[in-house]
């Protein structure tokens, strides 16, 4: 729904306003802070996963799901897996599975069909975007049954299709994250591979592929041996576009990524938000650990980036390895509050001060930007994170959050709040559907930049309510 | 017999490997894409005649330069053209004639030699083949002298079967190309047919199963409604897929316009937020005029989230999307200044932009070339959109054009972009039909040329973020001057020093191709605002 749609009943032109907290002219009539959805596509869309057990459907969509959510395409995943275990309590072996199973197969097909109406109800009346149906949907008929529901309501379907015949990715999967599945809670390791290679066996006899020929009128993508090749087929959209190229990017190699901040500068100890300062004494004695703590990781090929601001690029200097500077990397503007003190926008923009805190996510600094804006500028960012292997990005708090989120599939309100302290290292390793985080604190002492949300956001409040958690500072 | 004297007419030869590595280092002035790369690349069209292979090379050609990744086409039949004077008949093609296919082989070499020559010395980063490439054999010898040069070697094959598709390509493109220069058309077709069908008979298309299962490529399938794609081997293949799968080629206009003139405008100040003029308004209801005129089936109105252009989106009465990606280059310090303003307090870096306006960053603000890559995801918008009509500013509107209009880094910040003027670009065979529609309202000239005297100096220093212009050596922070309900009236404000410019009245010039000069600015010493 785009800003102002119901122009229709009123006369031209309207007046202007500026929603206070985004910053953002709307006819007047219309000045209610609404949320703003991104506009990527009129329909919502139903990705789809095909593909036989083991070969990444679950991870994909969870991948993909995290990812559109950070951009702000509000999506969710529905995995039949899930619905299955609530419906069968207790999962006794593969013989569920077997074709033959008459009540297996009509468990199944409820479960599915359940699933497909939480999709409807999460897509036409919950205001989502985007759901990733997660299941093997091997069979043409099957799919056929998708695209019917999904006709029927209006939906636009997208077909991800995972094709790998390496047994070692096979293995590799089933270890990383069937073992350790409630299914098999029960089993020795031998006792789930077993069981669970049968399983696949079951679906194999089935398995439809989708075709060039008897397929050639369905949108998909797809992805054979965890990307080596891909076929897209009729890409109809921005967001299908949008998917594909994500994709693509992604691999499971493994690798680590390294998050952390400049060393503490200047402005840091005094208070003060953004600017373009020095390292203090202090940072740069970070710097300098950080060189050694880099060295004892020994790290394979690590890539090094840091923003164009002074204070990353000095500590970056340090390491005396290459790195690269990004612009995209640079802090949050704060526009007119830049190189404030919080004291001083209190003082000088008192109303500014309190819808920040009101919606830190989505306030937007006059002449300055949001931490939506942010998540904006740093998508390119993302991608090519998801491209390389080892990386170590030394940016800002604002920054840092925002990427934290992503991989940490934090929400929009947890995003403007995550703890980035300085000097302190996070690793994050992805492992099985997600990513385990380490955080390294090397020993530098600086100043805390973190400020809480205050209990009394009201924009009546008092001086001393607003500055309830400013930390310490010169 | 053609004996080969030369080949076609290229840059010079004369570099030496210092100049590449100043090239490159030039190059290297923080262009954002430029770190995606690392060994040059060769990109390989393969295709049958009359599947889009130019199309798409100069194309791809043309984004990758305006992301700013050195890029070149090299067009065999250009080649060819050279070498053979006179294009007799498609028996040249035929795969039998011997005496031909030698021609085509060394035509073949030394259009290789260039790529090195433009990979290696010149500072190029990547090289577009543009040949049928039709052959194992053929292809076997570019993989080796990629190999030999440390090149990586990306293929863009074209399969297209849809007869329809095909014949229009012909329409379109080679009914005029210079092998045909009188032919009527039907004889064109029939004999561009049979050309087609010289090359069939030893067609080996790729084969990811088997014999190309290693090489990198894309298989565009009937102008884009399928792809294969295999073994992408870094960030710039995976941005070239990207951009070929966005691409289409359904006929469609994308026009572009300025907001209407805005109170900022009238005193000669840059960027800030204001309202437009009492004659920015009446550009408003032009505009609207002009749409309903056009009839724009299913027009998209894209605008900035400054106040100016969606006032003026406002007056045309339909749904209009806010992009915060289009707002004007972000003029940091001198926000709200105008130029007089700027060159008395801060007269160092006024010169400094003057140098190199395209790579100058104000102090605490944005370059052109920052803005170029702002933009970068409204590019791939407009390519993947139909009819789109953007409002958006002076700087953003001359990024826009000169990726339409194929304008390097040199002529892009000096593009003539009057106010109240609308530009419709029409996609015509290898480029980009403009056509300047003047709606008539009276407005500032907002234009400021290319300096007269263009002193060779060296590369002005490369600002980060500062909010130290370069030059000042005043320590004191100032805070950035803003309009927001209470406007601060700036120190002094010095009585305009400009009349209102009549634009050239009711013209419609159309322009062919990529040529279209009234929009490099010439150095007419016009007095500056």
């Amino acid at each position: 729904m785009l800003d102002n749609e119901d122009h229709l009943l009123e006369n031209h032109p309207r007046e202007l306003t500026q929603n206070p907290l985004k910053k953002i002219w709307m006819p007047h009539k219309n000045s209610h802070i609404g949320h703003r959805r991104v506009c990527m596509t009129n329909c919502p869309t139903l990705i789809v996963t095909v593909g036989l057990p083991a070969r990444g459907k679950t991870y994909i969509s969870k991948k993909l799901t995290r990812y559109l959510n950070w951009i702000g395409v509000p999506t969710k995943e529905f995995n039949v897996g899930d619905y299955r275990r609530e419906c069968l309590k207790i999962y006794k072996s593969f013989e569920f599975f077997r074709p033959d199973n008459e009540e297996g197969v009509k468990i199944r097909r409820q479960c599915a069909m359940s699933a497909l109406n939480d999709v409807r109800q999460y897509l036409s009346v919950e205001g989502g975007q985007v759901a990733v149906f997660d299941a093997t949907n091997t069979t043409r008929d099957r799919r056929g049954t998708i695209m019917k529901f999904a006709e029927q309501n209006g939906f636009k379907v997208f077909f991800v299709e995972s094709v790998c015949e390496d047994p070692e990715v096979i293995a590799q999967n089933i270890v990383q994250v069937k073992l350790g599945n409630p299914d098999y809670m029960n089993c020795s390791s031998e006792e789930a591979i077993e069981d669970f290679m049968e399983r696949i066996k079951c679906y194999e006899t089935s398995y439809q592929p989708l075709d060039e020929d008897l397929d050639s009128d369905v949108s998909y993508i797809k992805i054979m041996d965890v990307g080596r090749r891909y076929l897209v087929n009729r890409v109809v959209d921005h967001i299908q576009s949008r998917i594909v190229y994500y994709l693509m990017n992604i691999h499971i190699t493994p690798r680590s990524i390294y998050l952390c901040r400049h060393g503490e500068s200047d402005l840091n100890i005094k208070g003060r938000i953004g600017g373009d300062s020095g390292l203090s004494s202090r940072g740069k004695e970070f710097a300098k650990h950080l060189r050694s703590f880099l060295e004892e990781q020994k790290i394979k090929d690590l890539k090094i980036w840091t923003s164009q601001m002074k204070r990353t690029i000095q500590t970056a200097e340090c390491l005396g390895v290459p790195y690269e500077q990004w612009k995209s990397l640079n802090e949050i503007d704060a526009g007119v509050c830049e190189e404030m003190m919080y004291e001083e926008i209190q003082e000088h923009f008192p109303l500014e001060f309190a819808l920040r805190d009101q919606d830190k996510y989505r306030y937007r600094y006059p002449k300055g930007e949001s931490y939506e804006d942010l998540v904006q500028r740093l998508e390119p960012v993302i991608m090519e994170l998801e491209r390389q292997e080892n990386v170590l990005v030394i940016c800002h708090q604002a920054v840092m959050r925002c990427l934290l989120a992503y991989f940490l599939d934090k929400t929009s309100h947890e995003l403007p709040y995550l703890k980035c302290p300085l000097h302190t290292v996070l690793k994050l390793t992805p492992v099985a559907y997600g990513c385990k985080v380490e955080s390294v604190y090397l020993g530098v002492e600086s100043v805390n930049t973190h400020r809480d949300r205050p209990e009394n956001v009201n924009v009546q409040r008092s001086t001393e309510d607003a500055l309830q958690t400013v930390p310490a500072h010169l | 017999m053609a004996a080969i004297h030369k080949k076609p007419c290229t840059a010079s030869k004369s570099s030496t490997e210092s100049k590449r590595t100043d090239l490159k280092s030039n190059e290297k002035k923080g262009s954002w894409a430029y770190y995606m790369t690392n060994s040059p690349l060769l990109i390989v069209m393969i295709g049958l005649p009359a599947r889009g292979k130019t199309y798409m090379s100069k194309k791809l050609t043309r984004y990758l330069n305006w992301i700013g990744v050195p890029t070149k086409v090299f067009n065999l039949g250009a080649y060819r053209r050279e070498a053979v004077q006179s294009y007799k008949s498609y028996d040249f093609f035929r795969h039998d004639n011997e005496e031909a296919m030698k021609i085509r082989k060394q035509c073949a070499l030394v259009a290789l030699q260039d790529v090195k020559t433009y990979l290696s010395e010149e500072g190029g980063q990547i090289a577009v083949f543009d040949a049928t490439n039709t052959t194992r054999e053929r292809r076997t010898l570019i993989v080796n002298f990629a190999q030999e040069n440390s090149f990586k070697v990306f293929f863009v094959e074209s399969v297209c079967d849809d007869p329809e598709v095909i014949a229009e390509n012909i329409m379109e493109v080679k009914v005029s190309s210079p092998d045909y220069p009188e032919r009527d058309r039907e004889s064109v077709m029939e004999d561009f047919l049979k050309r087609i069908e010289c090359y069939k008979v030893t067609y080996q298309p790729l084969d990811p199963d088997k014999h190309d299962m290693n090489l990198s490529f894309i298989k565009v399938i009937n102008v884009g409604r399928r792809f294969l794609v295999n073994k992408v081997q870094d960030s710039i293949q995976s941005k070239i897929v990207y951009y070929l799968m966005n691409i289409h080629v359904h006929s469609h206009s994308i026009y572009l316009c300025r907001h209407g003139e805005s109170l900022h405008n009238l005193e000669g100040r840059l960027g800030g937020d204001s309202g437009l003029s009492e004659r920015g308004k009446k550009f408003a209801v032009e505009l609207k005029a002009f749409v309903k005129e056009h009839n724009l089936f299913d027009l998209k109105v894209w605008t900035s989230q400054l106040k100016r252009t969606i006032q003026t989106a406002e007056e045309l009465g339909v749904p209009y999307e806010q992009w915060k990606i289009l707002n004007e280059i972000d003029a940091g310090m001198c926000e709200e200044m105008t130029y007089a303003m700027i060159e008395e307090k801060y007269p160092e870096e006024f010169a400094m932009r003057d140098q190199d306006k395209y790579h100058y960053r104000y102090p605490g603000g944005e370059s052109y070339q920052d803005l170029v890559q702002r933009l970068e995801p409204v590019i791939m918008e407009l390519e993947r959109q139909g009819n789109v009509l953007v409002i958006c500013h002076q700087a953003v509107m001359r990024c826009l054009l000169a990726y339409f209009l194929d304008k390097g880094a040199d002529d892009l910040p000096y593009m003539k972009c009057p106010l109240h003027t609308v530009l419709k670009l029409t996609p015509v065979a290898y480029g980009c039909k403009v056509e300047m529609f003047d709606l008539k309202v009276e407005a500032v000239n907002t234009h400021r040329d290319r300096p007269l005297i263009k002193v060779k100096t060296p590369p002005p220093m490369f600002r980060r973020n500062s909010f130290d212009p370069l030059s000042t050596k005043d320590q004191i922070k100032r805070p950035r001057m803003y309009s927001m309900g209470n406007f601060s009236p700036p120190p002094t404000l010095p009585p305009p020093a400009f009349a209102s410019t009549r634009i050239s009245e009711g013209i419609e010039s159309v322009q062919r191709e990529n040529s279209v000069d009234c929009f490099s600015a010439p150095d007419t010493g016009e007095k500056s605002t």
